[in-house]
C-alpha cells in the first residue's frame, strides 16, 4: 500500500479562509468562516457537504476566481517554495460541474488547450493531448465535438484537458453533478483508476456521500448551513480499488450519516 | 419488424395557388385604376408602362442620362463599398468594445451620441465635405452599416458565457487570449447576423443618399423621374431597388448559412 497521505508534505493549504459576499449592496452573507484545511502531497481529498454550505466558493476560492474576504490560500510550488495564491493560474486547474468544454473545438483541441495557451510547440501539443485522451479512454474520439458526447464523455474531456495542462493541483467541482447515477458511479471507478495511474494532488468536491467515501484518502465534511465550517475530517484507510458494499466502507459511511444528521 | 415510414405532408394545391393568385390580383387591379382613370396617369403608371420603360431604359440613356443597368449598377457598387467598409470598421470595433474596458470606455460615449442621428441627416454636411459624387454617398451608407455591425459584434462578446471566460483564465490565458480564442469565436453568430442587417441598412441609406446627392443610380432615377413628371420612370426605380435588394439579400443568406454551416457543425 501507498505511504500514509499525512507523511507526504503540504502541497496547498488553506488558512483561516472567511469569505463574506455583499448581497444587493448592504446585506452580508458570510458564506465560509474560518476554514483552515491541509492538502499532502498527490493526496485526495474530498470536500463532502450539502447544496449551499458554501464547498463551491471555498473551491473557487483556491482556484483564485475569488478573493478570500479574510485568510489566504498557499501553494508550494515546483521549487518546493510556498507562496501566496494570487487570481487564477495554471498551476490550479479547475474541472467545471457544467463541463465547460468549447463547443467548437473537437476533443482533441479541447484538450489540447492548455498547452497550447502555454505557447508549446504543436507537436508536443498533440502528443500530450492523445495520451490524456487514451487514458480517459476516449481514443477515436478525438474529432468528435463536444455536441456529438455524452454527458460522461464530456466530463472524460474536461479531465483529460486538466491533465494535458499538468496543474499542480487539481480541483473538480461536482463535476459528476449533472450524470446519471449509473453513469456517475463509473465515472467514479475511473476516475480512481485515472488518479491511480497518474497520481495528482486532488480537491474534489461533492456532495455525494458514496463518491466522497469511493475516491478521498481524506474526506472534509463541512457543517450543513451557511456560513461554512469544517466540522469534522475523516481519514478513509481503505484499499483500492474500494467496493461500495465493504463492511468498513459501510461503517464509515453511517458514521458520515449520522455525524451531518442527514436522513437518507 | 416495424419499420418507419415517412409521412409527408402534402401542402393542398389550394395554398400554391393563392400566392400567385394574390400577385395576379394586384398587378390587374394596379393595371385597371390607372387604365380606367381613377388615379391619373400623372400620378401613378401602370404596370404595362412601367414594363414598357423597362425595356426601353435597357437600351436608350435618355432621358435621365444613362442606362437602367449602369444606374443599378452604380449602385450596387456604392452600397458594396460602403458595407464592406462598415464591416471592416464596425465589427472590430465592437468586438474590441465589448472586450476591453478602454476600448468600450472611449469608443462608447461617442457612440452612443452618434447611433441615434439618421445617416440621412448627414448628408447635407456630406455634401459640404464631398460634394455629390462618390465619396459622399459612401460616407452616408458606411454610417448606415456601421451602428449595427458594432452593436452585434459588441453584444456578441458580451454574450459570451462567463463561466468559459473562468475556465478560459483558470488555464493561465490572457486577456488578448481569451479574447481571440474564445470572445470572438463565441460572438460569431452575432456577428454573421450583422452581415445581412448592415446591408439591409446601407441598402436603404444609399436610396436615401442617391435621392438627395447623385448624378447616378437607382435613387438619381427616381428622383429624375420626379423632376420629369415621369411616374412610369419613379416606379421602376422602386421596383429595380427591391428586386436588387431582394437578390442581395438572398445571396448574403446563403453566404451566411455555408459560413456557420462550417464553423457550427
Amino acid at each position: 500500500m501507498a505511504p500514509h497521505s499525512s507523511d507526504a508534505p503540504v502541497k496547498i493549504a488553506c488558512a483561516h479562509v472567511s469569505k463574506t459576499f455583499i448581497q444587493k449592496g448592504k446585506q452580508e452573507v458570510p458564506v465560509l468562516d474560518d476554514v483552515s484545511l491541509e492538502v499532502h502531497e498527490n493526496e485526495f481529498l474530498v470536500i463532502l457537504g450539502p447544496g449551499q454550505c458554501g464547498k463551491s466558493t471555498l473551491l473557487r476560492i483556491i482556484a483564485g476566481l475569488e478573493t478570500p474576504s479574510t485568510g489566504s490560500v498557499t501553494l508550494k510550488d515546483k521549487d518546493g517554495m510556498a507562496r501566496e495564491v494570487q487570481g487564477p493560474g495554471s498551476d490550479r486547474g479547475l474541472v467545471f460541474q457544467g463541463y465547460m468544454l468549447f463547443p467548437w473545438k473537437t476533443v482533441q483541441g479541447n484538450v489540447e488547450m492548455g498547452p497550447r495557451l502555454r505557447g508549446l510547440p504543436a507537436a508536443e501539443c498533440r502528443a500530450l493531448a492523445r495520451h490524456y485522451i487514451d487514458m480517459v479512454g476516449l481514443t477515436g474520439f478525438e474529432g468528435h465535438y463536444p455536441h456529438q458526447l455524452s454527458g460522461g464523455m464530456k466530463q472524460r474531456v474536461g479531465i483529460a484537458r486538466v491533465y494535458a495542462n499538468s496543474p499542480e493541483v487539481m480541483l473538480l467541482d461536482e463535476p459528476f453533478g449533472q450524470l446519471d447515477a449509473q453513469t456517475r458511479i463509473f465515472m467514479e471507478q475511473e476516475t480512481a483508476r485515472i488518479w491511480q495511474a497518474e497520481k495528482r494532488t486532488v480537491i474534489f468536491v461533492t456532495n455525494n456521500i458514496d463518491e466522497a467515501l469511493y475516491l478521498g484518502d481524506r474526506i472534509v465534511a463541512m457543517e450543513g448551513k451557511l456560513p461554512g465550517r469544517v466540522q469534522t475530517v475523516y481519514e478513509v484507510d481503505l484499499p483500492r480499488p474500494r467496493d461500495f458494499t465493504d463492511m468498513e466502507f459501510l461503517r464509515l459511511r453511517q458514521q458520515i450519516i449520522d455525524a451531518s444528521r442527514l436522513t437518507l | 419488424m416495424t419499420a418507419y415510414r415517412e409521412v409527408r405532408v402534402r401542402t393542398p394545391l389550394i395554398l400554391k395557388i393563392l400566392p400567385v393568385v394574390s400577385i395576379a390580383a394586384f398587378f390587374c387591379l394596379w393595371e385597371f385604376v390607372v387604365r380606367s382613370g381613377i388615379v391619373p396617369e400623372t400620378m401613378l403608371a401602370a404596370p404595362s408602362t412601367v414594363a414598357e420603360l423597362f425595356l426601353v431604359k435597357l437600351r436608350e440613356t435618355d432621358p435621365d442620362g444613362a442606362l437602367l443597368q449602369q444606374h443599378a449598377w452604380v449602385s450596387i457598387q456604392e452600397a458594396f463599398t460602403g458595407y464592406f467598409l462598415s464591416l471592416a470598421v464596425g465589427i472590430p470595433l465592437g468586438l474590441a468594445m465589448g472586450w476591453f474596458v478602454v476600448a468600450e470606455g472611449l469608443a462608447r460615449p461617442v457612440f452612443e451620441i452618434i447611433r441615434p442621428i439618421p445617416p440621412v441627416a448627414w448628408i447635407p454636411l456630406t455634401i459640404f465635405w464631398f460634394g455629390i459624387g462618390l465619396p459622399g454617398k459612401i460616407f452616408i451608407i458606411w454610417l448606415g452599416g456601421l451602428v449595427p455591425c458594432v452593436i452585434n459584434a459588441y453584444v456578441g462578446v458580451k454574450m459570451t458565457n462567463p463561466t468559459l471566460i473562468q475556465m478560459a483564465r483558470t488555464y493561465g490565458a490572457s486577456d488578448w487570449q481569451i479574447f481571440r480564442q474564445l470572445c470572438v469565436p463565441s460572438s460569431l453568430p452575432m456577428v454573421f447576423g450583422a452581415l445581412q442587417i448592415a446591408l439591409a441598412c446601407c441598402w436603404t441609406n444609399l436610396v436615401a443618399a442617391e435621392l438627395l446627392a447623385a448624378d447616378m443610380g437607382l435613387g438619381f432615377m427616381i428622383t429624375m423621374g420626379r423632376r420629369l413628371a415621369m411616374p412610369e420612370m419613379v416606379v421602376l426605380g422602386m421596383v429595380m431597388v427591391g428586386l436588387t435588394g431582394a437578390v442581395i439579400g438572398i445571396v448574403i443568406d446563403r453566404v451566411e448559412k455555408k459560413l456557420l454551416a462550417g464553423i457550427r457543425r
